[in-house]
């Protein structure tokens, strides 16, 4: 068809498109040029933790770099019986270097992560390997501990070989790799995560829940209330918006602990008695009720733009036809709000799993959540690289809710303002 | 069967939102069944008000709204039955056109055959069959505005409430659809209570037309009588165009009366002044004044032509006329009136009967 088409030409003869391309190129430099500092920012700062993130999360090169000549002569054994003198050899070689360079305490700890028990024999083998002899390798490691001596423990090293690992993501699962290589549950009696990642989505969506409970009334309110009233009512709910966040989560300590304002005004009315006062913090209530709180105004202003565009002659509309108060409200207002709960149940719902401060100062142990969890990965037992993939866990979670919400109700149909 | 003259009644309905101003003030107004009423006038004159009283969105602060001879009052909105037709459509915008003629019928549990058919007729009715599948948001401003008149009949209401429907249109789709509303009005004989502030729309449309100011009927008439007959001069001033001089009337016998003003006599027909000494508003239609008068008038009097706009089909004249200089004429463009030129001296002359003597502005 276009080859067709005549090539339309200008006034001056140049053909119309490269004429309109030169003409706007200008505009989109301009336009690139005022972008640029944020794509940059946004590269720095977000695309690149990222990526590092998810490289730490996978990354498993320390042991192979610690040991490289042994996993090079493993890679012919079988994994069967105990390993031949030459990986014996191999791994003598590589543990002396690591002495010399004083590395050899970083294998320990790493070895132990796959097995337990790894810490007492390296340390032992450390000791005894400097009397060593040449030759017959074999016979004098396992001589040093009888644990160099059983396969298992060559079999944990073995799994340490790949430079690049998913274990990570099994832990946060509750999950790990044993030594035939399937995936089994950690025993009962050990499993934290899956219940973290269980109360994280519970609390989130009972949050939205009730943020949206709390919000759609008040957006309503704001949205068709005369301008001097809503003003005011505006204000009172961007309040908590002009307060440290820090400052309104001791504020709920205040009111929620057992000798706080609440229990002391449910002591006074009689509705508990004064030796048996309600605990309302260090567990999940107190996480619900500031949690609620504090992402509450998420809610309300996306509703509250969306609910500002109807115009009341729909509600006046449905109720002329015969429609009831109910009917009007159920089949024409609330359908025309849900791109805004769709907008407020996404947002409030996604930074609820997110959450740190709050359910770290009043949630207690029952009310906290998978990002303290990774919060004390990346402090008190640096394995960063845990922390990283519970990290990425998180994030794809979000994906895929914003994925789910995408295909429910489409993602061009969400209205924040 | 008779026509029931009293379908819809104010009786005595006062409406105030802030306890200070009565933005309603004693409204009595009866409208026969079958009637196309028309309430007209400036914003904030309180039409909109009486009506959404009437649909049931405001309540009367003293007196009473009758329907059929129940009073409704205390009857909810969605329980009085009347369709509406709201000034920006009110069309649900996440509802077809289908679902939005179909939403009335539904919560009156109408089985779905039945109203399908119903649908179909209101839809072919406002010829837009065909259409039942858009949403409103796909159609033009004419398209939704026939929608919206289709919804608001297609339950069959006894009464439908039109708040300036047609205001949103553009000059030639509004004159077209005032037809078209006529014409459906006439062929279903369905009572139509109709809001503008558009004169021209009311005078077309209306069976009689009631002209609101300051929270009062000032005139109920027919749209003749209306613009032939105004009762004072708010009406003679809100419709049509309207020549005044102001005066006072010196004398007043057998139906005619003498108007003093500034510095001449002219004669008009005494509506509503009563004696001598009163101060009055002389209302002249442009069309009754003529250039050149043939015919004995009883006023005649000579103007100096201050400005003349071509009309195509007429010519407004603008005549500096005893100290008004805002006297206009409208004239036919016919070849006699070649001596209508800026400046020139004319006689100009009206009937006394035409000259309606009003209540001073």
């Amino acid at each position: 068809m276009s080859s067709e088409t005549k090539q339309i030409l200008t006034t001056d003869g140049i053909p119309l498109e490269v004429s309109l391309k030169k003409a706007e190129k200008k505009n989109k430099i301009k336009a690139f040029l005022l972008v640029a500092p944020l794509l940059l920012f946004i590269i720095i700062t977000y695309v690149f933790p990222i990526g590092d993130m998810l490289m730490r999360s996978v990354d498993d090169k320390m042991v192979t770099e610690m040991l490289p000549k042994t996993f090079k002569s493993m890679e012919k054994w079988d994994g069967e019986d105990l390993p031949p003198e030459e990986v014996f050899e191999a791994f003598y070689f590589d543990f002396q270097k690591l002495i010399e360079e004083e590395r050899e305490g970083k294998l320990s700890t790493q070895l132990n992560y796959t097995k337990n028990g790894f810490k007492s024999i390296i340390k032992k083998l450390r000791r005894k390997s400097k009397s060593f002899e040449e030759g017959n390798y074999k016979e004098q490691i396992m001589s040093v501990h009888r644990r160099w001596a059983d396969v298992e423990y060559w079999r944990a090293i073995k799994r340490r070989a790949p430079a690049y690992t998913y274990q990570k993501y099994l832990k946060g699962v509750d999950m790990y790799e044993n030594e035939k290589g399937e995936i089994i549950n950690v025993p009962e009696d050990r499993r934290v995560h899956r219940i973290l990642w269980l109360r994280t989505l519970e609390i989130a969506f009972f949050v939205t829940v009730f943020c949206f409970l709390m919000a759609y009334p008040i957006a309503h309110l704001l949205a068709t209330l005369p301008m001097k009233y809503s003003n005011l009512l505006m204000i009172c709910v961007l309040l908590p918006f002009w307060t440290s966040l820090l400052v309104r989560t001791a504020s709920w300590m205040i009111l929620l602990q057992q000798q706080g304002i609440v229990n002391d005004f449910f002591v006074m009315i009689g509705l508990v008695s004064d030796d048996n006062r309600l605990e309302m913090m260090f567990n999940k209530t107190g996480s619900y009720v500031a949690m609620t709180q504090i992402l509450l105004p998420f809610m309300v202003l996306p509703l509250y733009s969306v609910m500002k565009t109807i115009s009341p002659s729909l509600m006046r509309a449905g109720k002329s036809l015969g429609g009831t108060p109910f009917v009007a409200f159920w089949k024409v207002y609330f359908p025309l709000t849900i791109p805004g709960i769709g907008a407020g149940c996404l947002l409030v719902f996604i930074l609820a799993i997110g959450y740190y401060i709050t359910p770290a100062l009043v949630g207690g142990a029952s009310g906290t959540l998978i990002s303290n969890q990774i919060a004390f990965h990346m402090k008190s037992t640096l394995d960063w690289s845990f922390a990283s993939a519970m990290g990425l866990m998180l994030l794809s979670g979000v994906l895929v809710i914003y994925w789910l919400y995408n295909k429910l109700v489409g993602i061009d149909n969400i209205k924040l303002g | 069967m008779s026509i029931n003259k009293e379908f819809v009644k104010f009786d005595k309905v006062d409406k105030s939102y802030d306890g200070k101003v009565l933005v309603v003030k004693d409204l009595q107004l009866d409208i026969a069944e079958g009637e196309f009423i028309t309430m007209l006038g400036p914003s904030g004159s309180g039409k909109t008000t009486c009506l959404m009283m009437l649909a049931g969105f405001e309540t009367p602060t003293n007196g009473e709204i009758y329907l059929d001879g129940n009073a409704i009052s205390s009857i909810p909105p969605h329980k009085r039955g009347i369709g509406m037709v709201f000034q920006n459509y009110a069309l649900f915008p996440h509802m077809t056109v289908y679902e939005n003629l179909a939403f009335p019928l539904r919560v009156r549990k109408i089985p779905k055959d039945e109203s399908d058919k119903k649908i179909d007729k209101a839809l072919s009715m406002v010829s837009l069959q065909g259409f039942a599948q858009r949403m409103p948001g796909q159609l033009s401003g004419g398209q939704q505005q026939r929608v919206a008149v289709a919804r608001s009949l297609v339950f069959d209401p006894q009464l439908v409430l039109m708040d300036e429907p047609l205001g949103a249109l553009d000059k030639n789709l509004r004159e077209s659809m005032q037809y078209e509303i006529k014409h459906i009005h006439e062929s279903i004989g369905v009572t139509v209570v109709y809001v503008t502030h558009d004169q021209s729309e009311a005078l077309t449309m209306s069976n009689r037309i009631a002209v609101f100011n300051d929270g009062k009927v000032q005139q109920l008439s027919s749209p003749d009588e209306l613009y032939e007959k105004p009762v004072n001069s708010f009406v003679a001033e809100f419709i049509g165009e309207n020549n005044t001089f102001a005066g006072e009337v010196s004398d007043i016998s057998g139906g005619k009366c003498k108007v003093k003003l500034a510095n001449a006599d002219i004669l008009a027909n005494p509506i509503s002044v009563k004696g001598k000494g009163e101060r009055t508003t002389v209302s002249i239609r442009p069309e009754r004044a003529l250039i050149n008068p043939i015919d004995k008038m009883d006023n005649i009097h000579k103007g100096k032509i201050e400005e003349v706009i071509y009309h195509g089909d007429h010519t407004r004249v603008r005549i500096n006329l005893l100290g008004n200089s805002e006297f206009i004429l409208k004239v036919p463009n016919s070849s006699s009136n070649l001596d209508i030129k800026l400046g020139n001296e004319i006689k100009i002359g009206w009937n006394s009967d035409d000259a309606r003597a009003l209540d001073p502005k």
